[in-house]
């Protein structure tokens, strides 16, 4: 039975039995496999190390594994099956096309000479114009294959960067409001990393960064909009702040969906800028991955990038080159290919107007639900919000005892996916919506009505929230005990 | 093409909710300085018939070749199978599963994957998966260094040339040294008297050119060294080898893009990453536990989480957030596809095909193998003439002939690496045999 407005409506047909594992199903000596005979004269090989026993694998019958893997498919929620506005992520709708352009892909080889992947090689070099364009870059890498393996990419850069102009630096500047994977990815590249605190309207406290900064700062990592949603209006200064003492500004691109075509992080004053084309542009999440986190830079920091890129020469014919100054190599080929190919299908389906009503429907949506939510939830930034924003359960929890958390499980009751919760850590018992510009009036209008049908039910039967969820296969797993009799493998079962 | 489903009416309603006229007024409160005053050209959007087009005019410029590649990335068998069940939108178009309740066959799959990776390895713990072999790899050098407050490291040669200019990368950033072990007559030669104790002794089985490395010597140098020992492995070799758990490893780690995934350009593929248990709480990534939920019913989650980036920010053992989940479910499936059966008889066929094309090769007058050493299913020949020129005259025979040596191995003139899956038929080796006595003959 569907239902309007974005609710995911089926349940597990066998409503939610645990399913075995493929080991359970396991029995000797069946098998799915099935392959030609050798062709060539079987010969007696001497092949050092060979193993002495069979590998420890399931035996199943093929049957068995499609009927497992499409049942274990029924106990997962997705983008094609309901509203899924989880923050910071960008779960809009993946279309089907570009399923069908990249396996036109599929078979290539990244060790093909050149002169057989002139395409494939064609395709790198439009998406990164279009990714420039719309970012105010010059140069770009697809080499990173997620939005943190670009942000470490950027601080490799950053730091040869300072390291070719004397010295090194030391010190990396994050907000506090900012993604976990910023303060992760400037430490792994060696940065001492520091706070820089937000402000009463949840923006950069422009005067304590300026205290932050001296000679020794290297640059400062930001996203924006930032992770409360709300555009950091005072981004020009912050620029000249961080460029006065030499540091780079780096531009998360997490939350790029907001500004496409719209604003250019370039144009704020940015350096180095990484875009998620799993969020941004389109490419479906695949379940945690893969992503793709290219790197773009200005013209100044284009030596440093990682290659090598495809460059051309005086017949038109693409070929790799080493940027002169390049930090080396971040992934063994070029990245996750694939997913290029993905986005650069649905930047060219969407175009130039396209892309920035992209920008203009996901704030839309955005603000329509907060417009919705805001009588039950409280608002903690006065700021109108971009594509996202934070709401915080803190009221509820004061008058009722009900945590931001009980509210997600309830919503999932509701059939919605969860926004994400507990992030930004500056605001307390945060529920982050980002519904995407591809949701419907409807889709927010229930979903609204979801949340704060909720948020009515924490005043009248507090028990029924926290008791979330029901229909759920499981019901709030023990997480403790996962960590503490760990069991990640069928071999670990008592 | 159009993804967004406003009608002008849901706009005038949405606007006249939130007081606005124009939906212009969205943006009102960003500094004008920082609005464009041209729209970036991304082009005039293109109908979905266009937009193929588009795309396979791109894919007719590349020129299909029967795979006689490898290097890390392989032409191995895909069943369908595997491709129509890692397609159902359930796992395509999910995220990282925060919300285990919902979230359940993700994680389940996971777990799998995480149990099938072990099965095949024989190591205590796997994620559920990293970018690529080669970050796989440069994050476990990584954590040998934190683990053992050490800085330096010993890397063969033998491991892929990618691969070790990614670790390189990583140790520019990260201010370790990394030590190259040459080969010699294939094989890595450990020169144990080279300086400090290292952090990491990290070898590739087999090696880059197909040679099946000596697994006890390079264990006992790591345990020497008080070192952790970190092999590069391949996957699809394991129905025939001995494992990296059997053999006393503490991580091992490859590229997984062989088990499922199509080759695409060399990604999407995935890293493989397992360790002895003891090293656990230093790994990288996501893990997947099984544990029961308030009524006892099994469940699975995300667990061991507090080493990661979004609860230690700063302090987590890796930055990694997303990972290759959609692969390591093609994996998952494509193991239970094959089963032991199928891994061994893959490995198999690959090693006779291999080894029956190798045996023709030096046939060719001016063909040689590069060493004597034992392979499975690559290994490296030299040739009379410069491998790049060889390639491009078997391009043109409808054979992709390999990966060129004579950059990474500069010892190795004429060096050229020749991969065979047991996709290759008797008469694809056949003839690649003539078309290579023609291209040298030729040139």
């Amino acid at each position: 039975m569907s239902e309007p407005g974005g609710r995911a409506s089926s349940s597990p047909l066998l409503g939610g039995g645990p399913e075995p594992t493929l080991l359970d199903l396991s029995s000797p000596g069946r098998k799915a496999w099935s392959l030609p005979e050798l062709d060539v004269p079987a010969q007696e090989l001497d092949i050092d190390e060979r193993r002495e026993h069979a590998v420890r694998l399931s035996e199943v019958a093929e049957h068995d594994i499609v009927m497992h893997f499409t049942r274990l498919a029924h106990r997962n929620f997705a983008v094609d099956l309901g509203a899924y506005p989880l923050g910071s992520c960008t779960m809009k709708y993946n279309p089907k096309v570009a399923d069908w352009t990249v396996d036109l892909f599929s078979e290539l080889h990244p060790d093909a000479p050149p002169s057989t992947v002139q395409g494939a090689m064609e395709v790198l070099v439009e998406a990164e114009r279009i990714l420039c364009e719309v970012t105010g870059m010059y140069r770009a890498t697809f080499q990173p294959a997620a939005g943190a393996a670009g942000e470490l990419t950027g601080m490799m850069i950053t730091r040869a960067y300072h390291t070719a102009t004397g010295n090194p630096r030391s010190v990396m500047i994050v907000p506090d409001s900012a993604h976990g994977t910023n303060p992760a990815s400037a430490a792994l590249a060696g940065y001492a990393v520091r706070e820089v605190p937000s402000n009463e309207r949840g923006l950069v406290d422009l005067d304590a960064l300026r205290e932050m900064l001296d000679e020794e700062v290297a640059g400062l990592m930001l996203t924006n909009p930032n992770t409360l949603g709300l555009f950091e209006e005072d981004i020009i200064q912050i620029a000249d702040a961080v460029h006065d003492v030499g540091g780079l500004l780096y531009y998360d691109g997490a939350n790029l969906n907001a500004i496409l075509g719209v604003a250019r992080p370039g144009d704020m004053g940015f350096d180095i800028v990484h875009s998620n084309l799993h969020k941004t542009f389109a490419t479906p999440h695949g379940g945690g991955g893969p992503g793709s986190g290219p790197v773009a830079v200005t013209k100044e920091l284009a030596g440093f990038l990682p290659g090598p890129l495809p460059v051309r020469d005086d017949q038109g014919q693409l070929y790799w080159e080493m940027p002169r100054n390049s930090i080396g190599r971040v992934h063994s080929r070029h990245g996750n290919f694939g997913v290029v190919v993905r986005a650069l299908t649905y930047m060219r389906a969407l175009g130039t107007a396209g892309l920035r009503q992209v920008a203009e429907r996901s704030v839309l949506n955005a603000r329509y639900l907060a417009a919705l939510l805001s009588d039950r939830y409280q608002m903690p930034y006065p700021a109108p919000c971009m594509h996202e924003f934070v709401t915080s359960a803190e009221g509820i929890k004061a008058d009722t005892g009900v945590h931001a958390m009980d509210i997600v499980k309830a919503l999932l009751d509701k059939g919605f996916h969860a926004p994400t919760m507990y992030f930004p850590l500056i605001v307390p018992e945060a529920l982050m919506f980002e519904p995407t510009e591809t949701q419907s009036r409807e889709t927010m209008e229930a979903m609204a009505a979801a949340v704060n049908e909720i948020g009515e039910a924490c005043y009248e039967d507090a028990e029924s929230v926290e008791d979330a969820p029901v229909l759920t296969p499981v019901h709030r797993p023990d997480e403790a005990q996962a960590a503490r009799q760990l069991n990640v493998t069928w071999f670990m079962e008592e | 093409m159009d993804f967004t489903p406003h009608t002008s009416e849901d706009l005038s309603i949405m606007l006249d909710r939130l007081d606005l006229e124009h939906i212009d007024e969205l943006f009102s409160h960003l500094p004008m300085e920082v609005l464009v005053d041209r729209s970036p050209d991304v082009g005039r959007a293109l109908s979905e018939p266009e937009v193929q087009r588009l795309l396979s005019s791109l894919a007719d410029l590349n020129r299909e070749l029967t795979c006689f590649a490898g290097g890390g990335f392989y032409d191995h068998y895909v069943s369908p199978t595997v491709r129509s069940l890692t397609a159902r939108p359930e796992f395509v178009t999910a995220y990282t599963p925060y919300q285990a309740e919902v979230s359940q066959g993700i994680l389940q799959v996971l777990y799998e994957y995480q149990s099938m990776v072990s099965g095949i390895t024989e190591m205590d713990i796997t994620n559920a998966s990293m970018y690529d072999g080669a970050t796989a790899a440069a994050e476990a050098v990584n954590l040998a260094t934190v683990s053992t407050k050490r800085s330096t490291v010993w890397v063969s040669r033998g491991v892929g040339p990618r691969i070790r200019e990614t670790i390189h990368t990583l140790a520019v950033t990260r201010g370790f040294e990394v030590v190259e072990h040459p080969l010699v007559a294939g094989h890595t030669v450990w020169e144990t008297e080279a300086g400090e104790p290292p952090a990491a002794v990290v070898w590739a089985q087999p090696n880059y050119l197909g040679v099946v490395e000596d697994y006890d010597a390079a264990v006992r140098v790591a345990q020497d060294t008080g070192a952790l020992g970190i092999v590069s492995y391949d996957p699809m070799t394991l129905g025939l080898l001995r494992s990296p758990g059997a053999a006393g490893v503490d991580i091992a780690v490859g590229e997984g893009q062989s088990l499922g995934s199509p080759m695409t350009f060399g990604g999407p593929g995935l890293g493989l990453f397992s360790l002895a248990r003891e090293h656990v709480r230093r790994m990288p990534g996501r893990i997947i536990g099984k544990t029961v939920d308030r009524d006892g019913t099994p469940a699975y989650v995300m667990t061991l989480r507090a080493r990661e980036q979004d609860i230690r920010r700063a302090k987590a053992s890796s930055n990694i957030c997303s990972n290759q989940a959609l692969n390591a479910v093609a994996a998952a499936i494509q193991l239970a596809w094959l089963g032991p059966g199928g891994l061994k008889e893959v490995g198999e066929q690959s090693a006779q095909k291999a080894h029956y094309l190798a045996a023709r090769l030096v046939e060719l007058p001016g063909v040689h193998m590069a060493n004597d050493a034992s392979f499975v299913r690559e290994f490296a020949v030299l040739l009379p003439i410069e491998p790049e020129a060889a390639i491009e005259g078997m391009a043109e025979r409808g054979y992709l002939a390999g990966i060129p040596l004579s950059k990474d191995y500069p010892e190795l003139p004429g060096g050229l690496l020749v991969a065979v899956t047991e996709r290759r038929t008797k008469a694809e080796l056949d003839g690649y045999v003539s078309a290579l006595k023609e291209v040298v003959a030729h040139v």
